[in-house]
């Protein structure tokens, strides 16, 4: 599904390098969690993946089913099956959230050369997701993310996910701003969209998440790379003794 | 990338092409005499049969505008228009007076047509319901071609027609009405359309009668050199409603054209007006070359007590726009509002806004303005909130947000507030803000393109005010805003 060799990239604006040689192979169906101190270039990844433009790619390749992610655009990463669900979501104000997920469906499944949804399948297949994660049609008709409380961007962000059905699902820290009762609901929402056909990148600081989102495999980021490999134990270890190791061990 | 590659193309094909309503009506055309004299307003009078009076009226409208300077207080910048190298009359040569649509050039029908808006009355019809038509008064140059439904609307005691027709048919209304809301005197570019409007439309609303359909005119100016300068006037008469739409296209042409309309409501007790526009003249080319320099002035005089009238326009086209709909609130409890949207894009100065002038006792206004601006155009809001001495309880809101796009266009706000009531109440909040990076990358990180993300969260933008327009231009207006921007991001 998704292979990353050997990635550098910095920052465009002030050249700071950010990822020093990311190698990571995520197969199709699998959960991978992306665990690592402030700074490691976890968040960045994320974004290098949807294709956000502040960043360089100085080496490496990102391939995606066999295609080079890095010379799609951003939108036709999207049509093509990437998804990210932000860590902080971008408010659009006016904008009803039911619009824009309508408008985001239609503008990938036009991408792709389908037809766009007739609005009574597309009210359905909301309605029904939405019920999943407890968001209500007065949410639905406010505009996107615009006062919304923490746990509500984050289930609309879920929400969307679930809609889309992307192939790659990246999750940055979906579990900050997320009290205990919206962690079940989001993750709930995250673990049914698990098939072996879709594969998924967590990224969180906190065993807290995998408790609820069990990972294939965990791996643990520092300075700009993947410094350790394991279970969805070691996520475990890392909750009792803390990242202190890798982070001198990335350094030496 | 190839998505960078893919919108700088697009940018590229559509710069010129994107005006859809570039072409011109190959048509044979009179026109009078180029230059602004006395000679030239009799010629346009004696073409209207119009009575002695009225060419009196205009000829010292004319007297008074050589004896009157242009106006510079606005934000816009222009070479010196020449009003003599102007013509001031052009009609297409078919057109002698008001005629029955099986006599309208099959050229000015097709014309139309293209524009998308029919004027057989049967092709109308056909799958629209009733509730759900419009009727049409069409002027081209300097003349009104046609207008429907005009025995329908007269059954019910409206009168729809050119403003020429209304001088030889009504003279008493038209005498009675014209230049009360916009005196001859009153600015530069009025007195200037004082002299030599040519057409325009009339509507009077009778007492009492609620106007079964909208009414629209649709303004089109295909000739070169020439200036359209028309002319509406709508009389709602007690406790009367009507909804007005108006709406303007022209030829993409090297040179500039100018454009001097003049509009006066008036809204006796109880009526209400419901004035609508959607203004898409050729706007320039790329490179700010051409398009029409619009310098209009729209009045609404809330006579009677109770009246309101409603001011609601889309902007997108012109090189050049200047543009105050006002209302002066002189009956008790009566109420103005204004509703703007204006998008500037490549070269285009819009200088636009509103005056709500609070005279009677408990009126009020309300004024939501959004301005948008992209490529390197400058986007001026200016407005005037008074309150007069008597106008106790004087109440007004004033919101007016500008929105940017891209490095090098400008937005400026300049409101004026003047209240000599110590009873009035006057609010004013204004935004400034930017379409983001972050909600660009969020849009296209679920699917969009630059174009959709940008008119996606432009129509969240201007939402407030399009809620305000009839259901169907709504539509229209929103893919307008969406082709007027095109090719901003980049």
């Amino acid at each position: 599904m998704l292979e990353i060799k050997n990635l550098h990239a910095r920052i465009a604006e002030d050249g700071k390098e950010i990822l020093r040689g990311v190698n990571l192979t995520v197969n199709a169906g699998e959960v991978h969690a992306i665990m690592g101190p402030n700074g490691s270039g976890k968040s960045t990844l994320s974004y290098i993946l949807a294709g956000k433009d502040d960043y360089e790619i100085t080496e490496g390749e990102i391939l995606f089913n066999g295609e080079n992610l890095l010379e799609l655009g951003p939108d036709e990463r999207a049509a093509a099956g990437v998804f990210l669900a932000f860590q902080y979501p971008i408010e659009i104000p006016g904008v009803a959230t039911m619009e824009f997920l309508k408008t985001a469906m239609n503008a990938q499944r036009r991408a792709r050369g389908e037809t766009e949804m007739t609005i009574p399948a597309f009210m359905k297949a909301v309605k029904e997701k939405a019920a999943d994660l407890k968001v209500s049609m007065d949410m639905l008709k406010r505009p996107l993310n615009v006062g919304f409380s923490g746990g509500e961007k984050k289930r609309a962000e879920i929400l969307q996910m679930s809609l889309l059905e992307p192939k790659l699902c990246v999750l940055d820290e979906t579990d900050s701003g997320l009290d205990i009762d919206a962690l079940r609901i989001v993750s709930e929402g995250v673990n049914k969209l698990r098939s072996p056909e879709r594969s998924m990148i967590v990224i969180t600081h906190y065993q807290r998440l995998l408790d609820h989102i069990v990972p294939d495999v965990v791996h643990v980021m520092s300075r700009g790379r993947i410094v350790k490999t394991g279970g969805a134990d070691l996520a475990l270890e890392l909750e009792k003794s803390g990242y202190a190791d890798y982070v001198e061990d990335a350094a030496a | 990338m190839p998505a960078v590659q893919e919108t700088i193309d697009q940018v590229k094909a559509i710069d010129v092409d994107q005006y859809k309503y570039g072409f011109v009506t190959d048509i044979e055309s009179e026109r009078g005499a180029k230059g602004l004299t006395e000679e030239t307003v009799r010629f346009i009078s004696a073409k209207k049969n119009e009575p002695e009076w009225m060419t009196e009226w205009r000829l010292e409208a004319l007297r008074r505008f050589k004896t009157m300077d242009e106006p510079t207080w606005a934000r816009v910048h222009y070479p010196k228009i020449d009003f003599d190298e102007l013509y001031y009359y052009a009609a297409p040569k078919s057109v002698e007076g008001p005629k029955s649509i099986d006599e309208v050039d099959p050229e000015l029908l097709a014309t139309y047509e293209k524009l998308g808006i029919p004027l057989r009355e049967q092709e109308i019809l056909a799958g629209i319901k009733p509730e759900n038509r419009v009727a049409v008064d069409a002027v081209f140059d300097s003349v009104s071609v046609v207008t429907t439904f005009k025995e329908e609307l007269k059954k019910a005691g409206v009168i729809f027609c050119s403003i020429s027709e209304a001088l030889r048919e009504y003279p008493d209304l038209v005498k009675k009405y014209l230049g009360s809301v916009v005196p001859v005197t009153d600015n530069f570019y009025a007195t200037l359309n004082s002299a030599v409007f040519s057409d325009g439309s009339f509507v009077y609303v009778p007492e009492g009668v609620r106007c079964p359909m909208e009414l629209s005119t649709y303004f089109r100016i295909n000739e070169q050199n020439t200036g359209q300068f028309e002319r509406t006037l709508i009389i709602a008469d007690k406790g009367a409603y009507v909804s007005y739409l108006e709406g303007c296209t022209a030829p993409q042409r090297d040179e500039n054209q100018l454009h001097a309309a003049v509009v006066e409501l008036v809204a006796l007790d109880d009526a209400e007006i419901k004035y609508s526009t959607v203004q898409n003249w050729f706007p320039g080319d790329a490179q700010g070359k051409g398009g029409i320099y619009n310098f209009v002035t729209k009045r609404g005089d809330c006579r009677g007590k109770n009246s309101k009238i409603s001011w609601t326009q889309v902007e997108t086209g012109s090189a050049i726009t200047w543009k105050y709909p006002s209302c002066i609130l002189r009956g008790d409890n009566s109420r103005g509002e204004f509703y703007s949207i204006a998008v500037s894009n490549g070269y285009q100065q819009v200088d636009s806004g509103t005056k709500m002038i609070h005279l009677g006792k408990n009126t009020s206004s309300r004024i939501i303005s959004k301005g948008i601006s992209a490529g390197r155009s400058q986007n001026t809001y200016r407005g005037l909130v008074s309150a007069h001495r008597k106008a106790s309880n004087a109440r007004n809101f004033t919101q007016c947000d500008s929105l940017l796009i891209g490095q090098d266009c400008g937005a400026h706000t300049v409101p004026y507030i003047e209240s000599k009531n110590s009873t009035a109440t006057f609010e004013h909040e204004a935004t400034t803000s930017k379409i983001s990076d972050d909600q660009m990358f969020y849009c296209q990180q679920r699917g969009m393109s630059d174009e959709e993300a940008v008119a996606l969260i432009v129509n969240g933008f201007v939402k407030d005010v399009i809620q305000q327009l009839p259901m169907e231009f709504a539509v229209e207006a929103q893919k307008l805003i969406s082709i007027s921007l095109e090719g901003s991001v980049g």
